[in-house]
């Protein structure tokens, strides 16, 4: 096990490929639930933990079942149905989690349960399984990489969250309340985050 | 063993299966009891989410409700309604509960209660009273940024032109909201019944009141004199103005109108009836005169008849029954006949 390919997975998953910040994906949480920070936190772990589950997911399903090598029908290539395969394995596996929780942990449920259901079907989880394929990670690989994706959005979100906190009690403009100057804001970041694209790791 | 296409219908096909059946075992292994009345508690309720009952939301006082946290009639928004349905549903009787509604205890517009210096900083009520008090010469006043109106949850409130938050009794529920957004006290929860209330919460006597607000109270105690109010309706307390017992059932419209700078305020205003003599009945005894608060209401043509100028009128209804020749009728808002009678 190679542990600094590892480490270029996590570093560039977090910063230099940030989700939202440079792939541009799961935009809507990210402006929709960035107005408070205690939900953005809870947001940012349920995606966490939804982007690991689907990576796991999404790999088992592409390897041993889609693959044209590896699955199990013999060299039947299945690879087209990449995109709904994965939507309706993380989907159901959501709803799946959602109930176990629900049932086994209350609290953890209070605190995670009502964002679980908005991201099942999220862009940014989605692109996380793609992209796991796409780079042809290996089963561990594709786990740290969903871990590190999620942070990454995680803390996207977070700074986002704590400067909209601030921006509440700023003098803007009348025209650009709200949401504008949130897609200024994110534009700005996006264009901060694109300094690490100059990071060199591994 | 050749599967051909069949291998895409089976792969998702199957899998959709596979995980559809999953998902309906889990949901049977993994049900979470939920005490049904809770439900059934949410469905009566406002569904606003407002949080006037102190829980997080409607299911939280439905929760609390089943467990015996809070009573039936928890939900004040809801009202006696509300507090009805909760109650059949959890089996208990309910003790039908006043219904209130917020008013605004100032009328310092700027044409009445000047600023004493002009406020740039951060615009919310909260802010500005952290500056000097605030930049009215009042020091109690509304300050008019509208906290009150942004925390209403039932879209019940906006700001007049004159820069005060005005209520929609209609869409009123009485939760409170803005009575605990307000920084200064100024709105305050009546029952929707009450018909006068006092529309100044400036402590101070006479000359100070005087000098910032040309409609503050004085704390003058006229309308608490028994002559204008024989009820006892209103009582003067510590901070030297009127309160209000909204336990006795009276109208005390000549208190508003003895109010020497018009601090009370008349909730039904637009509602008030106008008392005329019936020409052809009038006699002239006069007894109507003697009775009458307003001066220049009621006055003697030179027939010997009497008559009410209606611009005058308050409403007051005091005249029509001491009439010996039942000349007197009442004109507008019939509901008011039973009270004069």
């Amino acid at each position: 096990m190679d542990f600094s390919n590892l480490l270029v997975i996590v570093v560039g998953s977090i910063l230099i490929n940030n989700f939202v910040l440079a792939r541009f994906l799961g935009i809507c949480p990210y402006i929709g639930v960035s107005k408070k920070l205690d939900s953005a936190i809870g947001m940012g772990m349920a995606v966490i933990f939804v982007m690991t589950i689907a990576s796991m997911a999404s790999w088992i399903i592409y390897y041993y079942l889609l693959h044209p090598e590896t699955n199990i029908w013999g060299g039947y290539d299945l690879t087209f149905l990449r995109t709904i395969a994965f939507i309706l394995v993380i989907a159901s596996l959501v709803q799946f989690v959602e109930m176990v929780i629900q049932k086994t942990a209350p609290a953890l449920y209070n605190s995670l349960g009502i964002f679980l259901p908005l991201i099942t079907t999220n862009c940014a989880v989605l692109g996380v399984a793609v992209l796991n394929i796409d780079e042809n990670y290996t089963f561990i690989e594709s786990i740290v990489n969903g871990i590190a994706a999620g942070v990454g959005f995680t803390l996207a979100l977070v700074l986002m969250a704590g400067i909209r906190e601030r921006l509440e009690l700023a003098n803007i403009p009348k025209a650009l309340q709200g949401v504008p100057i949130a897609f200024i804001m994110a534009g700005l970041m996006a264009i901060a985050f694109l300094g690490f694209s100059g990071l060199k790791v591994g | 063993m050749e599967f051909g296409i069949l291998s895409a219908i089976i792969s998702v096909g199957g899998l959709g299966l596979l995980l559809g059946g999953g998902l309906a075992f889990a949901s049977k292994k993994f049900h979470v009891e939920i005490d049904p009345r809770v439900e059934r508690i949410v469905d009566v309720l406002p569904g606003a989410n407002c949080g006037a009952c102190g829980k997080p939301g409607c299911a939280g006082l439905a929760l609390a409700v089943v467990n015996g946290e809070l009573e039936a009639s928890a939900c004040t928004p809801g009202g006696a309604e509300t507090a009805e349905k909760v109650g059949a549903i959890m089996g208990t009787e309910v003790e039908t509960m006043e219904e209130m509604v917020a008013v605004t205890c100032c009328q310092g517009s700027p044409d009445h209660c000047a600023d004493r210096f002009e406020y740039e900083g951060v615009p919310g009520c909260t802010a500005a009273t952290l500056v000097g008090n605030g930049h009215k010469s009042c020091e109690f006043g509304c300050l008019g940024f509208g906290e009150c109106v942004d925390a209403c949850p039932f879209d019940a409130m906006y700001m007049g032109k004159d820069r005060l938050p005005k209520v929609i009794d209609a869409r009123c529920t009485g939760c409170g909201k803005c009575v605990e957004a307000c920084p200064r006290d100024i709105m305050a929860l009546v029952p929707r019944k009450a018909k006068i209330y006092i529309a100044c919460v400036n402590p101070n006597r006479g000359k100070t009141v005087k000098g910032v607000c040309d409609i503050g109270c004085t704390g003058c105690t006229l309308c608490a004199n028994p002559k204008n109010t024989p009820s006892g309706m209103i009582k003067m307390n510590d901070k030297n103005l009127p309160e209000f017992d909204y336990s006795i059932d009276d109208d005390p419209i000549v208190a508003v109108h003895k109010c020497p700078t018009g601090s009370l305020a008349d909730k039904i205003a637009n509602e008030r009836p106008v008392f005329f003599i019936s020409e052809s009945k009038c006699t002239g005894a006069g007894e109507c005169k003697k009775v009458c608060p307003v001066k220049g209401c009621i006055e003697q043509r030179e027939d010997g008849k009497y008559i009410i100028h209606a611009d005058k009128c308050i409403g007051c209804g005091l005249c029509e029954p001491v009439c010996p020749d039942k000349a007197i009728s009442v004109m507008g808002a019939l509901g008011h006949q039973k009270l004069a009678g």
